[in-house]
């Protein structure tokens, strides 16, 4: 890869990227002081607006445009998500982990533009390490003068205060995690009211994830115009892709968008294990629609040409399946983590993905009957409506319709499978 | 404000003032005085969060609500080190389920050879801990170490009962146990884990080890 933006640091310096001192020798906070000497806060917002960049955490909104909605008054928040939990996402982590100042300056450049004094950080409880290795960065960009009371001389202030998750993947979705960081349940919202209107303590917040908000140093110092000629129209940027499960060469890999999934499975992620063959995959996390090498393998990887095919680049994770792989059991494990997540507050999720656990359960234990395949699809049906991607809703959030996402799959591209897994056990049955 | 702290050490009273400074609400507090609790009881007892209720100026009953949404709020005794195997996807498909049953099954064996009321070693099933690319993904006290093999987890858990390492280090087990990454870890981290609850200063769970 040539052009990167997020992992160009840990690349070069891969034994002292986390430090300030590597930091500043490599043009760290120079974004911060152009910012804070010659730009007004709206100037830093249009450049961000003008990038196009789509925010990475999943929904895939453009974060200028997000932050165009943040109603007036003070106090006004920044939050910016590091629950990452989306079963195969892991390149929050390692930008967290591996350069936390590049996070950091992108929050008190973020903050500054959005006129924002105390920001939150809430990382998943089972990062501790992305954790302790930002608070050491926020205690040294304090004493280096980059945060705190009057950074550099301006008007400007900055708190950052890192708040630590305990195993709940719901509280991604951003109203959840509000309620999660004022100390309740981590149960999302209705909306509207939006978060920008009223977030955080019913303030105006703006929430981002942690690989869009790391980005914006980059942009501040290149131009908004800059980035956006990165890549394919709407897609523009480069995006950490996190490839896992029947690869030669899992990792996280940050690409510009528009080559083709072959490309990605294939050249990047050097392909299948021992010579076997590619079954399916998920293009973006356990919540998204499969691809199958029949249909998908030249189709290109961005924003909108998945969405085209009826899925998601999501937070940006690839799971690959090989062809030893039990389709049956790979979607009960997704169904039984989205049960095992769901938060409770809406029926159709609550029950809907206990009972398609229970159904896809059955059917492994050899315990299927025919009409599971209908049933399955009925009780999908009743917590997306249409069975379609993005998925109609019937509940407060999307955790619901992403555990639809797997039965789809499979009854779309595996039936075969799924009913001959039937079939062996009514003859076992008798 | 006239906190009332019970029983806690002198260290964590400050880190409590400190924990509910930081924010403009004191119950944003709970999340994190539920893990100062939890180093403080060894687990969220029903005085612990009493504690904790009195210090947010909620009910008891409010801050059970919160407490029993989160899995990593323990409700009983977990023992002193606590193995967390990732079986979700990205895991599962490579053999995740086999490392499950391997650390199981060792720290059973250990408990059963040991008198303790409490087992020292809990093994618990979790889902995605973000470490997909080096699947499949342990947490001993929630530090991480990645390319677990049921070969390796058998050794890992040995290991854990014959040491009893008083700080838990993702680097130190990565070395002995671990296989492939999901990406480059950098240089050593020197600070880890000092029981089964995130290790992060603030909360008083971090100490550097050797």
């Amino acid at each position: 890869m040539t052009d990167t933006i997020l992992t160009t640091r840990m690349n070069a310096h891969p034994s002292d990227s986390h430090t300030i001192s590597r930091y500043l020798n490599t043009g760290g906070y120079q974004s911060l002081a152009q910012a804070l000497e010659k730009m007004s806060p709206d100037q830093v917002a249009e450049e961000v607006k003008a990038s196009n960049m789509r925010g990475r955490g999943g929904a895939g909104f453009p974060t200028g445009v997000k932050w165009g909605f943040l109603a007036s008054g003070t106090p006004r928040y920044l939050v910016v998500n590091c629950d990452e939990s989306e079963p195969g996402t892991f390149n929050d982590r390692q930008l967290t982990e591996r350069d936390p100042h590049q996070l950091l300056e992108g929050i008190i450049i973020s903050s500054y533009a959005l006129r924002v004094n105390l920001a939150f950080v809430y990382i998943r409880g089972e990062y501790p390490k992305a954790a302790r290795r930002l608070q050491r960065a926020i205690e040294e960009a304090i004493e280096a003068g980059y945060l705190g009371q009057n950074i550099r001389g301006s008007d400007f202030s900055l708190d950052v205060v890192i708040h630590l998750g305990a195993g709940a993947y719901i509280c991604g979705e951003e109203t959840a995690l509000l309620n999660s960081l004022e100390g309740r349940r981590g149960e999302p919202r209705l909306k509207p009211p939006f978060p920008a209107v009223e977030g955080l303590y019913a303030k105006p917040t703006i929430v981002n994830n942690v690989e869009s908000i790391a980005n914006v140093p980059w942009i501040v110092t290149n131009t908004g115009d800059a980035y956006a000629a990165i890549g394919p129209e709407r897609s523009s940027g480069t995006k950490m892709l996190s490839m896992s499960g029947h690869l030669n060469a899992p990792g996280n890999y940050e690409i510009v968008m528009g080559i083709t999934w072959r490309e990605l499975i294939f050249d990047i992620g050097g392909g299948i294990p021992d010579g076997r063959k590619l079954k399916t995959w998920i293009p973006g996390g356990a919540s998204a629609p499969w691809f199958v090498p029949d249909e998908h393998l030249d189709t290109l990887v961005s924003f909108d040409d998945v969405a085209a095919n009826g899925s998601m680049i999501g937070a940006g994770a690839v799971i690959v399946m090989d062809e030893t792989t039990n389709v049956v059991e790979a979607a009960h494990r997704i169904v039984r983590f989205f049960a095992h997540e769901s938060c409770g507050q809406c029926t159709p999720c609550r029950e809907g993905t206990t009972w398609l656990e229970a159904v896809l359960k059955r059917i492994l234990d050899g315990k299927g009957r025919h009409e599971d395949i209908e049933l399955l699809l009925d009780i999908s049906d009743n917590i997306s409506p249409g069975l379609k991607w993005p998925p109609a809703m019937t509940t407060i959030c999307v955790l619901g319709p992403s555990a639809v996402s797997p039965v789809t799959s499979i009854t779309r591209w595996f039936m075969p499978e799924l009913e001959a897994m039937i079939a062996e056990s009514e003859v076992a049955v008798g | 404000m006239n906190a009332v702290i019970g029983h806690w050490s002198h260290e964590n009273q400050k880190r409590v003032e400190a924990i509910i400074a930081a924010y403009p609400q004191r119950r944003s507090a709970i999340m994190p005085l539920l893990y100062l609790a939890s180093l403080e009881h060894r687990y969220v007892s029903e005085d612990a969060m009493r504690e904790v209720a009195e210090l947010v100026e909620i009910t008891p009953v409010q801050v059970h609500s919160v407490a029993s949404f989160y899995t990593m709020f323990k409700k009983n005794d977990v023992g002193d080190y606590i193995v967390s195997v990732c079986t979700s996807i990205s895991c599962y498909l490579n053999g995740a389920d086999d490392v499950l049953a391997a650390a199981q099954e060792t720290a059973e064996s250990v408990a059963s050879d040991s008198d303790d009321d409490v087992a020292v070693i809990s093994v618990e099933h979790v889902e995605c801990i973000g470490a997909c690319g080096g699947a499949t993904a342990v947490q001993v006290n929630y530090e991480l170490l990645e390319g677990v093999t049921p070969e390796r987890a058998i050794a890992l858990v040995n290991w854990l009962s014959d040491t009893r390492p008083e700080v838990v280090l993702a680097d130190e087990m990565q070395q002995l146990f671990g296989g492939r990454r999901s990406f480059d870890w950098g240089s050593t981290e020197s600070f880890g884990a000092t029981g089964p609850v995130p290790a992060f200063g603030p909360y008083g769970s971090a100490q550097e080890g050797r």
